[in-house]
């Protein structure tokens, strides 16, 4: 019974809930480790149980304090601003009445609110679907044994690689109505005949911006679902083959189903990266042609920002922190049941 | 004993962790504070001519007023996007620079904050300067922030492409329609201008509808209407390319420098870059006007200068030469005829305007130039919707 084996039990895996991070929950694993089956002598035993609940804490100490500070922090004075008439003035004076939910009520009469929210949800779901449906097709696809197959897959993750303000500013000049790669292409086809303008055009920019989420979105969904098919152990494939369970029969019947946990836990994620995109809107569209593209995310920005109403923004903000924190409590029970499997 | 050591460790770390965090937080972004006013050694400047040339031509202007001054300048440069959210920074804690350095419709919302000293505390006489520059750095009656030069927009014309066309450059909207028309060919749009969903996209619009009685302040109006027309017709006939609603105006810069538009609606910030290319003729005319006779009014560009309220009694005298020295008369000419903009008095405009022909027809719009007040930002992107609804 050495310490360094209760230490390692005693640094717990279990992040708080809502951390953010993609930390599996064991459940039960709770402080109260002491799993050595002692059959130590009562006190003894109690000495060390609290010493022991001494380290656990020490450990957790740096996390919290963490936690608190940048995650803490910024979350409940983002919550105290939007209560607030928060100015310019403010950052001098240090002045900022309460106005109750006046900053909510503003925002969410404002008549850019529904639209907005209709771009978020139109955005989020067509994200998800192309990302998704893109990114399982790729890994069934690299489940094959064919040569550079290791090396495509690493290629596949640069949309990833690549900061997100330098994708933006390609795929707008990719996207640019008369001059662009494009619609130079789609010209030189004869699919069109005038340049089609993907980014200017209000029934369009919503489309093209969704496209180039897609595009950097892939990667992500083909690495995890890749991960989660190599899990399916290949006896039950061949013993579903006997039963003549081959191709599409073999993916409803045995790929979906064990795929279940692991598509849970990436449609979610999906889902509150994408509803927090802003730099991408920003860098393609700005939230143009005539709010066609602003989303919350980037309409949160703008009154912040642009606007400097603070107060305001924080409030928008706030309501798209509920809207992921609605997903993100899916996530964790997702990735309870999960593991419970 | 073993155990001890051990335990005290990691306690060791957390008392660490915990007092050291808000030491490495406080550690950035404390400024020197001065300890007394008896002498002045250092004035720290912020502004956010950060590519050159026009880093370099401003900050030799404030290294030879320092000079002047007897201090030494510690300037900073930040990106433009970037400044504002810094001035929000150190005004909520204290460590606003000497001297700082205001895009002119950003100037009310600080001035309005408290963070800024009015430049008469320090007897800057604002004599002679152009009506215009001078309400642009006026809060409540008091001018807070002076620029020594500025700019505007106007039209400029690639002069090969009319001349073929046939065309000579538009002083009425139904003229410019139909030059825009009759220059439209293939790839080469008549007209290139920028509408998209910010400031600048306004900044750019600001000339039609002000020069037509248009009013910020209420835009539901006949006369921003027709000139919301005026746009809206532009791009529907094909002369102005839909791409306007996405570019800035260094795209429509980088279209008429290709000749894909034999127009544009720009600054004189960009001849430096038109110069460059030598088999470019291009003419500059003011934006034309709905109908003969009515004045152009066209927004007034550029920084201003400002002495922010750092509790200092004798460094913001200090920073108030410095101030003061940037705007004098020579510093005026020589920044604009470096900088292609235009000195904000108007006495020396007119002088500047004979010399520099080049920049005349800005010269003579700066003498009627208003200042925005950035208000529209909001509405702008309605009218875009409009504008593109209507294609």
């Amino acid at each position: 019974m050495s310490l360094s084996t209760d230490l390692s039990q005693a640094t717990p895996p279990n992040g708080k809930p809502g951390a953010g991070k993609a930390g599996v929950r064991k459940p039960g694993s709770g402080l109260a480790g002491d799993g050595s089956g002692a059959t130590a002598p009562a006190p003894r035993r109690r000495t060390r149980q609290s010493r022991e609940r001494l380290f656990q804490w020490l450990f957790l100490v740096p996390a919290v304090v963490y936690m608190a500070l940048f995650f803490g922090y910024p979350v409940v004075k983002n919550v105290v601003m939007s209560f607030q008439d928060y100015t310019t003035a403010t950052f001098f004076t240090g002045e900022a009445p309460w106005v109750g939910l006046a900053n909510y009520a503003k925002v969410l009469s404002s008549s850019l609110f529904s639209t907005s929210l209709l771009n978020t949800a139109l955005f989020t779901i067509g994200s998800i679907a192309g990302q998704f449906v893109i990114g399982l097709a790729l890994a069934i696809f690299f489940q094959r044994k064919f040569p550079l197959n290791g090396i495509l897959r690493s290629l596949l993750l640069l949309p990833w690689l690549l900061p997100l303000i330098v994708s933006s500013a390609v795929w707008r000049w990719i996207l640019d109505k008369d001059s662009g790669a494009l619609n130079r292409f789609l010209g030189d086809l004869h699919i069109v005949d005038t340049g089609v303008p993907w980014l200017t055009s209000t029934s369009l920019a919503l489309i093209a911006v969704v496209g180039v989420n897609i595009w950097i979105g892939i990667p992500f969904n083909l690495t995890i679902l890749y991960g989660g098919l190599q899990e399916i152990p290949d006896e039950l494939y061949e013993a579903g083959s006997l039963d003549g369970a081959t191709g599409w029969k073999a993916f409803r019947h045995i790929t979906s189903p064990m795929l279940r946990p692991v598509v849970s836990v990436v449609l979610v994620l999906g889902v509150v990266y994408t509803l927090k995109v802003l730099d991408i809107i920003l860098g393609l569209t700005n939230g143009g042609p005539a709010n066609s593209t602003q989303t919350i995310a980037t309409q949160s920005y703008a009154l912040s920002f642009q606007e400097f109403k603070f107060g305001e923004g924080a409030a928008l903000g706030n309501i798209l922190v509920i809207i992921s924190l609605v997903f993100a409590v899916l996530y964790l029970r997702a990735s309870r049941r999960a593991v419970d499997e | 004993m073993k155990s001890a050591i051990r335990k005290n460790r990691p306690l060791a770390a957390g008392v660490t962790a915990l007092v050291g965090l808000p030491i490495l937080l406080s550690g950035c972004g404390t400024a020197a504070s001065s300890s007394s006013a008896e002498s002045v050694s250092e004035i720290s400047v912020m502004d956010y001519y950060n590519n050159e040339p026009d880093k370099s031509f401003i900050g030799d202007a404030l290294t030879a007023c320092g000079t002047k001054a007897g201090v030494t300048i510690k300037r900073e440069t930040v990106p433009g996007k970037s400044l504002i959210s810094k001035v929000l920074q150190q005004s909520s804690s204290k460590t606003l620079p000497d001297v700082l350095m205001l895009d002119n419709p950003d100037l009310q919302q600080i001035a309005a904050t408290g963070a800024l000293a009015p430049l008469s505390d320090f007897n800057i006489s604002t004599a002679d300067f152009a009506p215009g520059v001078l309400s642009a750095g006026t809060y409540k009656d008091k001018v807070y922030g002076l620029a020594p030069t500025v700019n505007t927009i106007a039209l400029f014309y690639n002069k090969d492409l009319l001349a073929k066309a046939g065309v000579t450059p538009p002083t009425t909207w139904d003229e410019l329609k139909a030059a825009a028309t009759k220059l439209t060919a293939g790839d080469q749009y008549g007209l290139a201008f920028n509408a998209n969903p910010t400031y600048e996209g306004t900044w750019q619009f600001l000339p039609v509808m002000w020069s037509n009685g248009g009013n910020e302040k209420n835009i539901d109006t006949e006369e921003t209407a027709q000139a919301l027309q005026l746009w809206t017709d532009l791009v529907k006939d094909g002369s102005v390319s839909s791409s306007a609603l996405n570019w800035t105006q260094a795209d429509v810069k980088d279209q008429f420098l290709a000749g894909k538009a034999a127009m544009m609606v720009n600054g004189p910030w960009q001849i430096p870059s038109l110069d460059k290319q030598a088999s470019l003729q291009y003419g500059v005319v003011k934006i034309p006007v709905r109908e003969a006779g009515q004045t152009v009014v066209a927004p007034l560009g550029g920084e201003v200068w400002t002495v922010p309220q750092t509790g200092n009694k004798a460094r913001q005298a200090k920073a108030a030469e410095v101030v003061s020295c940037l705007n004098s008369d020579e510093n005026q000419l020589g920044m604009a005829k470096v900088r292609n903009t235009i000195p904000s008095k108007t006495t020396l405009a007119a002088k500047f305007a004979d010399e520099n022909p080049k920049l005349a027809v800005f010269t003579d719009l700066v003498k009627t130039a208003r200042a925005r007040t950035g208000q529209l930002g909001e509405g702008w992107p309605a009218q875009a919707t409009k504008i593109y609804t209507a294609i």
